[in-house]
């Protein structure tokens, strides 16, 4: 029978959760963050009776809000909110179109020529770096204020997320009904719709919805650079300080977004 | 045996009008080990849980070191639950922590949260967190994560774990349900070496009765959520077990 | 063959073409030439504008960094903003993800926090930053309050799906050790969700600092503002300058997210963390912005 104070012996173990070198690290880490903070905070520019005053300002703006300015729904906003929605809707098709391609030439296990893969890499980096406001900026720049610069707006951020994400999901597609189908001497297009494509449909519907998702918050504001929608029409509501309106957008964008997170959440859980 | 646990009067209805436990009365402390068996799904499990009150019972008082668990709640509930050591039938050990964080566990009703999140337990704890990886067999596990144990391994742990509570009661819910049989044999030889040396009495429910009659000093049987059996080992005839578990082909 | 079955399977046949992929192709088209129509999108202007870019896109560069000091003080403001909106963001998020947990926490916690979350989420920053514009004034102050509500809607969702999904049992064990509410917390909960709360948090600095690129265009502070002058004075070799420049800071910060995610998560030394190569794949996680 083993007795527990028969093993009580007088020698002292420590016991630490980590190594030196771990610790070292982690506080290494802690020290950066504290600097940057410290250092964030002291420099940056804030001006103290503002930051005083902001509940008071933010009470007076709610204030000034009420009552919703409900009627100039069907003739002010009902339009920009559905031009919204059509950047939103449109963007993400374009993606979808334009993602396919360059997601393919990413996956390295279809592709195997490693120039091409790197290529396609740098237009999805290029495409997730530059935000979807500078992207509206950009196309407004080339094609004039309106709902076509956002759509491309939408679509060129878009490309990046979408052939990033199905470009992983085609990097885990199972190599063995893929192999099967090229060992019986199938050509590369039977491959790819009867081997991968069942493989990684799941994957590119759900990137899909979620993507349009995301678009529908984000062509909320292009207007506000003039590339269409919802935000114009926020934009000149600010810039008239038709407070009561710009309340009535918001409400109405909530209510969309709200909506559009609710349908897609319904579908994915259809699909999978 | 110091320790004594006297249940008066206990049900426990998870739904109005139909009692998984009904009026139970049961106190142990004359004994060290001491098993309940049963069939699945007549409470045993209900019982063991009603004690450290991870189950709130219906009615009924649970006597125990001066107080009526059944009434605790609060800081009181707490400080009684350190005193009451609890072994799980899958484990519940923390998976991403270390074996050695596993067992100071078992300190976390005597430490300060503060010291708790910085890992900083007194050297006594940690001294005798190792002897007792000694005793249970697992010297030089301490840094290793209990998701990389088997499942004896972790069993180990997490009676180690109960016993750093230096318990005055130790609870056991199908200690060795999910274990092969040679581990099943090792374990319950731990729990009742670790019960016998420490003089403390342990409540173990099992559905193993070969393994109940080998170890256990009292054996209480449970049926449709009554106790129907209350004795030594010797005594469980086949008639009792008839009984308890119902039909008899199991037997042969 | 079960009779009754809708789809007769022909031997000429083996695939037959169920009906429904094809109205709904023909329902797309119809929507985009109805969509296209409605926000008067047409071959020509494409056409008009694609004329257009290349004159566009030769202004751009080569781009122009003379006026560097402007640039340097625009990126050090949007790189103030993200660090403190992250800091104060992930210090709200923490108890309100904490509270809006239902396994952790009875209804009456665990609703308004919910609620406080579904609210913080809904408006994109730059709307939110539109609106301390207005209370606060412009500058950076409204940047990093419009980023912080962001966060906390963010850190907060996630990290209350954590707490939802985790071990019960393992809780439970460390509640019967007698343990307080705030050590079951360390032992019981945290480790659970402790590395997928650092994906979050290291991902959120790193989407704050994209978006504290872009509060300044309405005013909230950063380099956003500065981008957006440029735009609209048609300095467009500047606005080269400027790109390049937030896309670097972009890429900065990812370097260093991966880092800190391989420190604190694989529990990485830090000359480990100079040999290993390819950093660990990011946890999948949401990405929006």
């Amino acid at each position: 029978m083993v007795s527990i104070t028969a093993a009580e012996t007088t020698s002292r173990r420590v016991w630490r959760r980590f190594t030196g070198a771990q610790r070292t690290a982690r506080f290494m880490v802690y020290l950066i963050i504290v600097a940057a903070i410290v250092a964030a905070a002291q420099t940056i520019e804030i001006i103290p009776e503002f930051l005083a005053d902001a509940p008071e300002q933010i009470g007076d703006l709610l204030a000034r809000m009420w009552p919703i300015d409900w009627r100039a729904y069907p003739t002010d906003v009902h339009s920009a909110l559905s031009e919204t929605i059509h950047i939103a809707s449109l963007g993400t098709l374009l993606a979808l179109m334009l993602a396919l391609p360059v997601g393919l030439l990413a996956a390295h296990n279809l592709v195997p020529f490693t120039p091409l893969n790197l290529l396609a890499r740098l237009i999805l980096v290029s495409s997730r770096s530059v935000n979807s406001l500078v992207w509206a900026l950009l196309f407004v720049g080339i094609f004039g204020p309106g709902a076509l610069a956002g759509t491309l707006a939408i679509a060129f951020r878009s490309i990046g997320f979408v052939g990033k994400l199905f470009g992983e999901a085609l990097e885990e597609a199972q190599p063995g009904p893929i192999e099967a189908l090229a060992a019986t001497g199938a050509p590369w297009r039977s491959v790819l719709t009867f081997g991968y494509w069942p493989q990684v449909k799941p994957a590119f519907w759900s990137i899909a919805l979620f993507r349009f998702d995301i678009n529908v918050r984000e062509s909320a504001v292009l207007g506000l650079v003039g590339a269409g929608g919802i935000g114009m029409a926020l934009d000149a509501a600010l810039n008239l300080f038709q407070w009561e309106r710009v309340a009535l957008i918001l409400v109405a964008i909530l209510v969309v977004v709200i909506i559009t997170e609710i349908v897609v959440t319904q579908i994915r859980k259809r699909m999978l | 045996m110091p320790n004594s646990l006297v249940i008066r009067g206990l049900t426990k209805e998870y739904v109005p009008g139909k009692p998984v436990l009904s009026d139970i009365d049961l106190a142990f402390g004359e004994t060290c080990i001491n098993a309940i068996i049963g069939p699945s799904g007549t409470g045993k499990s209900t019982l063991i849980r009603c004690i450290n009150r991870l189950v709130e019972p219906t009615s009924g008082e649970i006597l125990f070191d001066g107080a009526d668990l059944a009434r605790l709640v609060g800081t009181p509930l707490r400080q009684a639950r350190r005193h009451i050591g609890m072994v799980f039938q899958e484990y519940n050990l923390v998976e991403r922590l270390t074996v050695m964080e596993n067992l100071l566990c078992g300190r976390l009703g005597y430490v300060s949260a503060w010291k708790a999140w910085r890992r900083k337990f007194p050297t006594e704890d940690i001294e005798r967190a190792f002897q007792l990886l000694d005793v249970v067999g697992l010297a030089g596990f301490a840094q290793r994560r209990a998701d990389a144990l088997s499942g004896g391994q972790r069993q180990r742990v997490g009676i180690a774990r109960a016993v750093m509570q230096e318990p005055k009661l130790l609870l056991a819910d199908e200690p060795t349900s999910s274990l092969d049989p040679k581990t099943s044999v090792e374990i319950m030889q731990l729990l009742a070496d670790v019960a016998r040396s420490r003089d403390i009495p342990v409540l173990i429910n099992m559905h193993d009765v070969d393994l109940a009659t080998r170890f256990a000093d009292r054996i209480v049987g449970m049926s449709g959520g009554r106790v129907v059996f209350d004795g030594a080992p010797a005594g469980l005839s086949d008639a009792m077990l008839k009984q308890i578990y119902g039909g008899e082909d199991w037997l042969q | 063959m079960k009779t009754g079955s809708p789809v007769l399977i022909s031997r000429a046949d083996p695939f037959p073409k169920s009906l429904w992929p094809r109205v709904a192709t023909v329902a797309l088209v119809v929507y985009v030439i109805y969509a296209c129509a409605q926000m008067e999108i047409s071959w020509e202007r494409v056409q008009t504008g694609l004329a257009n870019a290349a004159h566009f896109f030769a202004r751009l560069f080569p781009p122009n960094f003379a006026r560097h000091e402007l640039l340097v003080r625009g990126l050090l403001e949007s790189l103030q903003i993200a660090v403190l909106a992250s800091t104060l963001g992930i210090l709200l998020a923490l108890p309100i993800g904490l509270a809006g947990a239902r396994n952790l926490m009875p209804p009456w916690a665990s609703w308004p926090a919910r609620a406080l979350i579904v609210l913080a989420r809904s408006l994109h920053p730059v709307i939110v930053a539109i609106l301390f514009v207005k209370a606060v004034g412009f500058g950076a102050l409204a940047g990093v309050l419009a980023l912080t509500v962001a966060s906390v809607g963010f850190i907060g969702k996630l990290f209350t799906e954590a707490i939802e999904e985790i071990s019960s049992k393992q809780v439970e064990a460390v509640r019967a050790t007698g343990a307080p509410f705030p050590s079951v917390l360390a032992f019981g909960v945290m480790p659970q969700v402790f590395s997928r709360f650092i994906g979050f948090a290291t991902y959120q600095l790193d989407s704050n600092l994209r978006n504290s690129t872009m509060v300044g265009i309405v005013g909230a502070g950063g380099i956003g503002g500065t981008l957006f002058a440029a735009f609209q004075r048609f300095d467009y070799d500047f606005v080269c300058a400027i790109l390049i420049a937030i896309i670097s800071l972009i890429m900065l910060g990812e370097v260093l997210a991966a880092g800190v995610r391989a420190i604190f998560i694989d529990n990485a030394t830090l000359p480990e963390l100079f040999r290993r190569r390819g950093l660990p794949r990011r946890d999948r996680l949401v990405e929006d912005e």
